[in-house]
């Protein structure tokens, strides 16, 4: 259950009192809510700008313009797809294509039951393994289309909350 | 103490026999007396670096973790990083009290117990399973090659990359007892900053991150500015698909870039260091931000480095999802906590950077070098190499290649020597028909300019640049011209946004690309693709918009003919394209 009013604005408070022992900026406060929630809340772009004595409006635009950020609450599980250039020539689209048919999408994105959310990838970092994707920033390589489906339809027919893997 | 073949250690080195900081005489007894503590007992060295994840090597982690807890016994089970074999990825090394470390390769989690049993029990190597053994003892057995002796690893130079799979990342003792940090002690125990600035000049070093442009004569530019806040800037941005050697630094051997980001310090110095990485690559974040705190817990950052009167600080930054972040003055936005886009040059980082405080900016495997050449003399670095790119080349292998991995190699080394050699070439007897290089940036080589040697210069006239040291591999099967695309929709996606001839162009010239791929394409396509090239390189801040005609420009010099046939014969001769592609598109808003 996602934490909601009041505790979520602590949960926002707590996270952003936690914050690594670096600078902090708008981005980095941005990153740790991501860690801590798997979204920023408009009422957590409030809290930012307060600390980091900046506007909602300088705040909203360092969360647009990198795409790691979502506004909504996360799927159960978040699957990444590597397309950069070596995963493409190793096979990626076919796996994409795979992905996306046992996720029944048509494109990035979260599938209509809030179980999965879909996100491509320009690189995983493991591209001597690709083709490569990420179930639960867990790293899969060596795909095969039917291997990929295989990972999957263990996630989309999964009740709870039992990992990935 | 142990020699192993074919990797030096500090004896005979100029540190040895020149005055060494108490401190770091203390560190070193430590970390030798925990060596010895270690190598009385049985080792297990796994290869859990992104590479090693990929193929499975966290769950062959818990499997050896499990079969040594279920006989009792005492071994150490450490997650080293990457040795470079990916291909042989997961990647098991054993080490019997002693004895040899005799390297298993691609072992499932089901093999752990049998293995454990054999070799760290009854003290057996399963030989028929081995795929190379190292070290003193290596009475080597059947026809198992020793590690060295490896075609992927025949002919390997290893500087920086000297400890990477050897040892554990998270363990800095390790790195002491290997020599680690002897660079730092012989510049603070008897060399003026002026003295290190003039060895890594001599070294003939020069940035790896893309522009090669010579690190001795970056730092004096720092050297020359008021301090006293001066900031190293350390760029682990890498966004280049292909290429993960920073990483695979960062992830195999953390303590060595630390130690050239306080060297650079002290030279030039800064009083202040940020690693800049990217947010989502787990491991290399925490393998640098546990080599950070480790650091300051000996003594090694912080207040009066090994009792010196130097006082040094440095913090992991981390970025969000941005290829541009890696761009020297996009990067200290980021830091800064803004969108990551350039800053108008002048005034240049050395002057007015981070915070508005004097920088430098350099890649992770240009300060990766810094130890060793302050440790043993520039001659470690300027002896290996060509005339004007000394030293070495790290390499990250990927695509249609037998034996993909991570490799360092002599500069001047042919690419066949590297790819047909070490790398085995393009699998089941196809022939290599293209290579990118340099990152999405980079360029594409034809297959028949192999002959091109590993040198910044040579590379960059025969029309790619070496860059950060990936090199994307492709073989019949691909298409020229798609790959062009893909490489276009990344530098699409890419774009910060912040110069329009960029933005718009790299649209534009991903949307010609499309309509030559749904072979929709006119005669007007390429003179059209030049041209919003050219406005691009004319009129973009920063090396993205600038070069980023690059690919299209180079695929065109050794491809052109297949562009020609899309166009103009509506046809694929690779036979990739048929109208339908599922490559994403976004753009940033
Ligand atoms: C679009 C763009 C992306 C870049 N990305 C990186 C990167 O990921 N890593 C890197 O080290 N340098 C990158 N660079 C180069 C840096 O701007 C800079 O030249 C380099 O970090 C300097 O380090 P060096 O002197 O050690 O090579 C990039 C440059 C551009 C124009
Ligand atoms: S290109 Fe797919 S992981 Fe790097």
């Amino acid at each position: 259950m996602q934490p909601r009013g009041d505790t979520l604005n602590a949960t926002i408070r707590k996270a952003l009192e936690s914050h690594g022992n670096g600078a902090v900026t708008v981005l980095s406060s941005l990153l740790t809510l991501e860690d801590a929630l798997g979204y920023i809340p408009p009422e957590a772009i409030e809290e930012v700008a307060h600390l980091t004595h900046t506007t909602v409006n300088d705040v909203w635009g360092v969360a647009s313009f990198y795409p790691n950020f979502r506004f909504e609450p996360p799927c159960e599980h978040v699957v990444e797809v590597c397309w950069g250039p070596t995963c493409h020539l190793m096979g990626a689209p076919a796996v994409m294509k795979e992905v996306l048919a046992t996720l029944g999408l048509n494109t990035e994105g979260d599938t209509p039951d809030k179980r999965v959310t879909l996100k491509f990838n320009t690189c995983l970092g493991a591209c001597a393994q690709g083709p490569v994707m990420s179930l639960d920033h867990h790293l899969v390589g060596r795909l095969t289309p039917q291997e990929a489906g295989k990972r999957l339809s263990g996630v989309v027919g999964m009740k709870g909350n039992r990992s990935l893997q | 103490m142990i020699l192993w073949r074919g990797r030096e250690w500090l004896f005979g080195a100029p540190t040895f026999f020149s005055r060494m900081t108490q401190a770091y005489e203390s560190l070193k007894q430590q970390a030798t007396a925990r060596q010895q503590a270690l190598a009385g007992k049985p080792r297990v060295r796994i290869g859990t670096a992104l590479c090693g994840q990929a193929a499975g090597g966290l769950e062959v982690a818990d499997a050896f973790r499990e079969a040594a807890r279920a006989r009792s016994l005492d071994a150490t089970v450490s997650q080293v990083g990457c040795l470079g074999l990916c291909y042989a990825e997961p990647l098991v090394d054993l080490q019997w009290p002693g004895g040899p470390r005799v390297f298993y390769g691609n072992v499932s989690p089901e093999e752990a117990s049998g293995l454990v049993e054999a070799h760290l029990v009854r003290g057996q190597p399963v030989w028929e399973r081995a795929l190379a053994v190292s070290g003193d003892g290596a009475t080597v057995s059947g026809d198992v090659l020793t590690l060295e002796a490896l075609e992927m690893m025949k002919g390997q130079v290893r500087i920086a990359l000297r400890n990477a799979g050897h040892i554990d990342p998270a363990d800095v003792h390790e790195y002491i007892a290997t020599g680690g940090y002897a660079g730092l002690d012989r510049a603070l125990s008897g060399m003026t900053p002026q003295q290190v600035q003039e060895m890594v000049g001599a070294s003939g070093l020069r940035g790896r991150g893309g522009a090669a442009f010579p690190t001795g004569t970056k730092w004096r530019f720092l050297m020359g500015s008021p301090g006293p806040v001066k900031y190293i800037l350390c760029n682990c941005e890498e966004g280049d698909p292909g290429a993960f050697n920073d990483k695979g630094i960062l992830e195999s051997d953390p303590h060595t870039l630390v130690e050239g980001m306080i060297l650079a310090g002290y030279t030039t110095g800064a009083s202040n260091g940020v690693i800049f990485i990217r947010h989502g690559h787990e491991g290399p974040v925490e393998r640098a931000k546990a080599a950070v705190r480790d650091a300051y817990g000996l003594g090694l950052l912080g207040k009066n480095i090994l009792g010196s009167s130097f006082t040094f600080n440095a913090e992991v930054s981390l970025v969000g999802e941005s290829y541009v972040a890696g761009e020297e003055t996009a990067l200290m936005e980021a830091i800064e906590g803004k969108r990551s886009m350039p800053r108008f040059r002048p005034p240049f980082p050395a002057a007015y950077g981070v915070w508005g405080k004097p920088s430098n900016i350099n890649n992770v495997k240009t300060l990766a070098y810094v130890p060793e050449i302050v440790a043993k003399g520039p001659t470690v670095f300027s002896g290996v190499g060509t005339e004007r790119s000394k030293g070495t080349a790290i390499l990250c292998l990927t695509g249609a290649i037998r034996r993909p991995g991570m490799m360092e190699v002599p500069m001047g080394m042919t690419l066949h020597q590297a790819l047909e050699g070490l790398a085995g070439g393009a699998p089941g007897g196809k022939k290599i028909k293209l290579l990118q290089t340099g990152g999405p940036l980079g360029g594409v080589l034809g297959g028949d300019q192999l002959d091109v040697p590993l040198d910044f210069d040579a590379m960059a006239r025969a029309g790619a640049i070496l860059g950060s040291g990936g090199i994307i591999v492709a073989d019949e099967t691909t298409c020229a011209v798609d790959l062009t695309r893909v490489l276009m929709t990344f530098c699409q996606f890419e774009s910060c946004g912040k110069c329009f001839p960029c933005r718009t162009g790299m649209t534009h010239m991903m949307e010609v690309l499309e309509r030559i791929c749904r072979f929709q394409g006119e005669s007007i396509d390429l003179p059209l693709l030049e041209r919003v090239g050219a406005s691009m390189a004319a009129g973009s801040l920063c090396g993205h918009g600038q070069l980023g005609f690059n690919p299209v420009r180079s695929a065109l010099r050794f491809f052109g003919d297949e562009f020609k046939a899309h166009i103009e014969s509506k046809r694929c001769p690779a036979g990739v394209c048929n109208g339908e592609y599922l490559t994403p598109q976004r753009a940033r808003r």
